[in-house]
């Protein structure tokens, strides 16, 4: 334990770390995707610390109120906290997000390394099939998906793994094949490493960096499409407080009640902008520091 | 290989694809896992009926026998009924599917002729204002939810300032054009009917304007970053050293490459766009697959949801065809490899 | 007879995410009316950015922070950036070192041959059309018509490089800058293009300031070499001083690098390598690796010192009384 504690502390040191931050302090919009993301995962954390009311907790009397001191967004036609309902709305997203990329990755980079390692009528016949589910729009698929298994949370996680995995897939494939014919695999396999040791020491750490770059924009990407899911009825189901969905249950009172469906949607805006802020941050300072 | 044979050779594959995407969504049809005649019929149905109506439907075939059952009703154009509208799904799809293709397709043209320039702009002035403005801008375009930009634009523009007609593809004062190819602007303009051409068009501006800002910043960031990368090749240090002006340089030089990555993304930013259209229509009120699929999916309409994620399948693998071809004409290196 | 183009204590630094890096020390160069110049030095010595200068083709992180480059009484670095491109391909051209990836993908080749002639003169289409064609065939290229209708991708590198040749010379400039324009060809398309160089020299009597790495190379096209070390001009003379008596111990070391045919015995190199721009040595750049190194070298950059009529040498070693 106290090596891994070393280990980080010397590369907290290391010029190299120091050369990364001064990239990212150079880059203004890679600072506000991370602070983005932290607030989103703080919120999500201490959502029941951070939201002043209970977010299932109906007051008709107090139903379609604006924005005021007391409720900070308003509150819904059921007379729920909007402010509360949005802090926990985060939880919502952000395990969505992070449950689905997490699966997409695991199984993206078995597929993808095995494609790409071993070739041949493997790799046909698991690209085919790639390209079969690559042929349907993102949210199209998973919408498909999501009525033949039915609403709620974990289905809606299981749908948008089902479409999600196929762009990991391609993009794991594609590095393994570049990394495949660098002279240290090579040489590697003439030394006699057995292929599934050369796999996971040498070909996986190459190939992971452009999938992780594409994680963390997914991370925003996901939480996007699974509010268009909850928009569509087919995500979590009420009362739970996911943002899609609160976002469509506001939609009838757009011309007069704005907040309902105006807070929801603009958390859905940042927490997406974020990720997208902090995933093009990495990939341009990942950039930078190849060309060196 | 030549033109012709690339033509060719992405048309057979466009063939697969189809099949892949009818194989696909068999599977998905299959993974129901509770009864759906059960669901459909309610609990109460006696199970001699349940019986009859699944030997009726063919559940009861083994399911190879199903799925050679499925493409020879694909081919013949026969995907099911609407439990919702009790017409054949082949029927609804038909009816809306012109008035989803028309948005898509004006959402297209807005998204290009917003986001091109952006994204020359933003690459031409790397890391000035300009470009930290732009960018911004087009991340928060891929990051916005389309149903709620329609939403608080409709509250805007229509519901405080009035500036903007309402829901709809037609005023309802106004009488539709006779029907030709079920695009308003087209049949409007055939038919000499001009007060529908101007009143489709304004119905099409806000719907396409909140569909086409996705496609808008997508469009700008790989217009960007093709163009830095193409900015950085030998080829525009040559024609620099030959004396040319940076304008030239960067219009006949620079873009014509830069143009061609750009050209690959608008045919999957098409595909966004019919998915803008599945979670916009409604808030639009506007009659096309985009509506008819998600109330589909509301009601739980196994048979038009399905056949609609078809349908919208095979309109995206049209799209990028389409932009496959156009890629050989721009790219002498795939003409004469 | 004066000098056509002389670089005067040119110095250039990079603006880059580490913090600035100086790469250019004082350069000082003279090219003459018809001659042909070598500039010789290993990768990172900077003879190119050198020749980049001399059309300002710098990326913006690389400032010139002093010195002159004089061509025909005019200072280029104090032009501004349409006199610059009035210069560019008409006065001076430059060919580089990968004629396949300079070239545009995807404009036809004559298109882009005839582009800086209809740039820079009032020429018809037509016209500019047959000039094109007949400078193709002048470079050795038979069948001009179908190069000038193909793309870039449809010719081979030695073609290419002929096609370079041909653009940078359609306005008859006065001056020739070749960045190690073989070292990406066969060594057999090498000698052809260096003889088509030779040929083209005596025929419009044009200079070429000639950049390589490689010794025998200069040694076979030019008439005068410099030797470049670490963002400075080492050693300048003709081409038989330099290999006859070279004078700078890094001109010897190079000299003594080439391996003779029929050699037997240990390949010489020289100790230690060419220095990073953030570590660069103190004093004169070389003498970590000089095995000839005094006092004064670790902390003064030498002058250029003349030997003789046009031999000239920055070392310590040959000031009088210095030592």
């Amino acid at each position: 334990m106290s090596s891994v504690i070393k280990a980080v502390k010397e590369y907290l040191e290391s010029e190299d770390f120091r050369f990364t931050v001064a990239l990212i302090r150079k880059s203004p919009l890679t600072i506000l995707g991370i602070i983005l993301v932290f607030l989103l995962v703080l919120l999500a954390i201490f959502a029941p610390i951070i939201a002043p009311y209970d977010p299932l907790e109906q007051n008709i009397d107090i139903r379609l109120q604006p924005p005021s001191s007391e409720h900070f967004f308003g509150t819904d036609q059921l007379g729920r906290d909007i402010f509360s309902r949005v802090v926990w709305g985060a939880r919502i997203s952000l395990i969505i997000g992070v449950v689905v990329v997490s699966i997409s990755l695991f199984i993206g980079i078995v597929i993808g390394i095995f494609a790409g390692y071993y070739g041949g009528k493997i790799d046909e016949v698991l690209m085919r099939v790639t390209d079969m589910f690559m042929a349907f729009p993102r949210l199209i698929l998973a919408m498909a998906v999501a009525v033949a298994l039915g609403p709620g949370l974990f289905n809606t996680i299981l749908a948008m793994a089902f479409v999600w995995w196929s762009i990991y897939a391609r993009l794991i494939r594609g590095s393994t094949l570049q990394v495949k014919n660098e002279i240290y695999v090579e040489a590697a396999r003439a030394v006699g490493a057995s292929n599934l040791r050369i796999v996971f020491r040498h070909v996986l750490p190459m190939v992971i960096t452009p999938a992780l770059v594409q994680a963390t924009l997914d991370l925003g990407g996901t939480i996007l499409t699974a509010a268009g899911l909850g928009f569509l009825g087919l995500g979590v189901q009420p009362p739970t407080p996911e943002w899609g969905l609160m976002v469509s249950e506001g939609r009838h009172y757009i011309s007069s009640q704005w907040w309902v469906s105006t807070f929801p949607g603009l958390m859905i805006l940042l927490a997406t902008l974020g990720f997208n802020l902090l995933g093009d941050g990495i990939r341009d300072i990942l950039d930078v520091r190849e060309r060196r | 290989m030549d033109l012709k044979t690339y033509i060719l050779r992405r048309i057979i594959l466009m063939i697969f694809v189809v099949w892949g995407v009818l194989t696909l969504t068999f599977i998905i049809s299959h993974m129901i896992p509770a009864d759906p005649i059960g669901a459909i019929l309610g609990p109460q149905a006696p199970p001699e009926l349940v019986e009859k109506i699944r030997h009726e439907w063919g559940l009861d075939k083994p399911l190879y026998q199903q799925y050679i059952d499925y493409i020879i009703n694909f081919l013949k154009g026969d995907l099911g009924k609407s439990i919702r509208t009790n017409k054949p799904v082949s029927y609804d799809l038909m009816k809306f599917f012109p008035a989803t293709i028309e948005l898509a397709t004006f959402s297209l043209i807005i998204a290009i002729i917003i986001g091109i320039p952006i994204g020359i702009i933003s690459g031409v002035k790397k890391d000035t204002m300009i470009d930290h403005i732009s960018r911004l801008f087009a991340l928060s375009g891929v990051s916005t939810p389309v149903f709620w930009l329609g939403l608080v634009l409709l509250y805007i523009f229509y519901y405080m300032l009035g500036i903007l007609p309402g829901p709809g593809r037609l005023d309802s004062s106004i009488s539709a054009p006779p029907r030709i190819t079920g695009l308003l602007l087209i049949d409007s303009l055939v038919t000499g009917r001009f007060d529908a051409f101007t009143n489709a068009l304004l119905h099409l501006v806000m719907p396409s304007f909140v569909l086409g800002f996705y496609s808008a910043a997508s469009i700008a960031r790989i217009t960007r970053a093709s163009l830095l990368e193409v900015l950085s090749k030998d080829y525009i240090r040559t024609a620099r050293s030959k004396g040319l002006k940076e304008r030239i340089v960067i219009f006949r030089h620079a873009l014509r490459n830069a143009l061609i990555p750009t050209v690959t993304v608008i045919g999957l930013t098409y595909g966004s766009l019919l998915e803008g259209a599945v979670l916009t229509e409604t808030i639009f009120a506007w009659p096309g697959l985009g509506r008819y699929s998600s109330q589909a999916c509301l009601y739980m309409d196994f048979m038009a949801v399905m056949g609609s994620v078809l349908l919208i399948a095979l309109i995206y693998s049209i799209a990028n065809l389409i932009v496959d071809i156009a890629y050989a004409f721009l790219d002498p290196r795939i003409r004469y490899g | 007879m004066k000098p056509l183009l002389e670089i005067r204590n040119l110095r250039l630094r990079f603006h880059t995410l580490r913090g600035d890096l100086d790469a250019l020390f004082g350069v000082n160069l003279k090219i003459y009316p018809g001659e042909v110049l070598a500039l010789v030095g290993e990768s990172g010595s900077g003879k190119t950015i050198t020749a980049l200068s001399i059309l300002r083709l710098l990326d913006p992180t690389a400032e010139i922070t002093d010195g002159e480059i004089i061509f025909e009484g005019k200072d280029l670095l104090k032009l501004s950036n349409d006199e610059i491109i009035d210069v560019r391909g008409k006065e001076i051209s430059i060919i580089f070192q990968e004629p396949r990836s300079s070239l545009n993908p995807v404009m036809k080749v004559g298109d882009q041959l005839i582009e800086s002639l209809m740039a820079h003169t009032k020429i018809s289409r037509d016209e500019a059309y047959e000039i094109a064609l007949k400078l193709l065939s002048r470079v050795g290229l038979p069948d001009p018509k179908r190069i000038m209708n193909s793309y870039p991708h449809e010719l081979s590198g030695g073609m290419a490089q002929r096609v370079m040749i041909a653009m940078a010379l359609i306005l008859r400039p006065k001056l020739l800058i070749a960045d190690e324009p073989t070292t990406a060809l066969d060594v057999t398309i090498q000698a052809q293009i260096l003889a088509l160089i030779k040929e083209l020299v005596r025929e419009y009597g044009i200079s070429v300031l000639f950049i390589t790495h490689n010794l025998a190379v200069a040694a076979e096209i030019a008439d005068r070499i410099a030797v470049m070390y670490a963002g400075n001009v080492v050693e300048v003379g003709y081409v038989d001083d330099i290999f006859e008596e070279p004078k700078h111990p890094y001109t010897i070391g190079l000299l003594r690098s080439i391996p003779k045919p029929g050699y037997e015995g240990e390949l010489y190199s020289m100790k230690g390598e060419i220095p990073s721009l953030l570590k660069m040595p103190p004093g004169c750049h070389f003498h970590p690796r000089c095995p000839y190194t005094i006092e004064i070298c670790k902390s003064k950059a030498p002058p250029m010192i003349k030997i003789d009529g046009n031999h000239e040498v920055a070392c310590w070693l040959f000031m009088e009384g210095e030592v």
